[in-house]
């Protein structure tokens, strides 16, 4: 197996994406500390903002620039989402609207239910502390 | 009697301001570098996959397909060992935001449950938090397509 270990650390992708899932996850934190949403919700709203704003378009230049700085974070999950929904109209019509969302983010949803499952498997669940 | 020991019952603006004094001054700003750092490391991590993806000469959304595996994967094992929820205490949203925190939220319910059993708890309760993520996002996917849909009627084979 042949890599090119520069390429794969190029540090200006890898600083981008530092910087800006870093500023997307102190909008989190903001959201969390000043707003006492609960984590579900935050999840929530982030997931559905990307939704929104991929819809739009705007998140796609986020997406250009900052990567996985963009995609990793919720919000890439719901871009994903409507990035999906969107090509599966242009493919299918009507239809699309329907397999593309769920289509393009298979893969991460499968694998949080596989994993899920097996993980909490293993685990041995912990004794409240009273 | 010292000024520490206000009686709380006295007036509730006496007693708002005694508790704004005494809680801590704006933990806010150490919250927020420990999510930004953590998270951007988590951001970070998955540029890294991604790059050996785009190397080995994937396409973007499967390089993108396998970051968000691998993380995922990653976080639901570390929920599993309880590692996760210590990192989480210290990193708040920076570990909460990024996809990781979408299977810790799968993960720490099933094990909760798991005493209600392997089909109605571990399979049942592991959408107690994600479910909503699911029909929320899902949904507006769904609205954001037939939206487009319905803005570019002309470019569009309707079925």
């Amino acid at each position: 197996m042949n890599i090119n270990w520069i390429e794969v650390f190029d540090w200006w992708s890898l600083l981008k994406s530092f910087v800006v899932g870093g500023l997307i996850c102190i909008i989190g934190q903001i959201l969390i500390d000043k707003t006492k949403l609960t984590p579900a919700r935050i999840l929530v709203a982030f997931v559905t903002t990307g939704v929104i704003l991929g819809g739009l378009g705007i998140y796609e230049h986020l997406v250009n620039f900052a990567g996985c700085g963009a995609t990793v974070p919720l919000t890439g999950f719901g871009y994903n989402l409507a990035k999906g929904a969107i090509e599966g109209v242009k493919q299918f019509g009507i239809v699309g609207a329907f397999i593309g969302g769920v289509k393009a983010s298979a893969g991460g949803i499968a694998a949080a239910i596989f994993f899920g499952y097996i993980a909490s498997l293993i685990s041995k669940p912990k004794i409240k502390k009273q | 009697m010292n000024m520490n020991s206000i009686n709380p019952m006295e007036s509730k603006e006496k007693y708002q301001e005694y508790v704004n004094k005494k809680s801590p001054n704006s933990p806010i700003f150490k919250n927020c570098f420990n999510a930004f750092w953590v998270g951007g490391l988590i951001c970070t991590i998955g540029q890294i996959i991604f790059n050996i993806c785009q190397v080995r000469g994937l396409d973007v959304s499967t390089s993108g397909t396998i970051v968000s595996i691998i993380l995922i994967g990653l976080s639901a094992f570390l929920t599993g060992l309880n590692i996760f929820n210590k990192i989480g205490k210290f990193a708040g949203a920076g570990s909460l935001v990024p996809i990781t925190g979408f299977a810790n939220s799968i993960v720490s319910p099933a094990i909760e449950y798991k005493s209600e059993g392997y089909i109605m708890g571990v399979g049942g309760k592991m959408f107690t938090v994600s479910g909503p993520v699911l029909v929320f996002g899902i949904s507006t996917s769904i609205i954001v397509g037939l939206i487009y849909l319905i803005f570019n009627t002309q470019n569009i084979t309707l079925v």
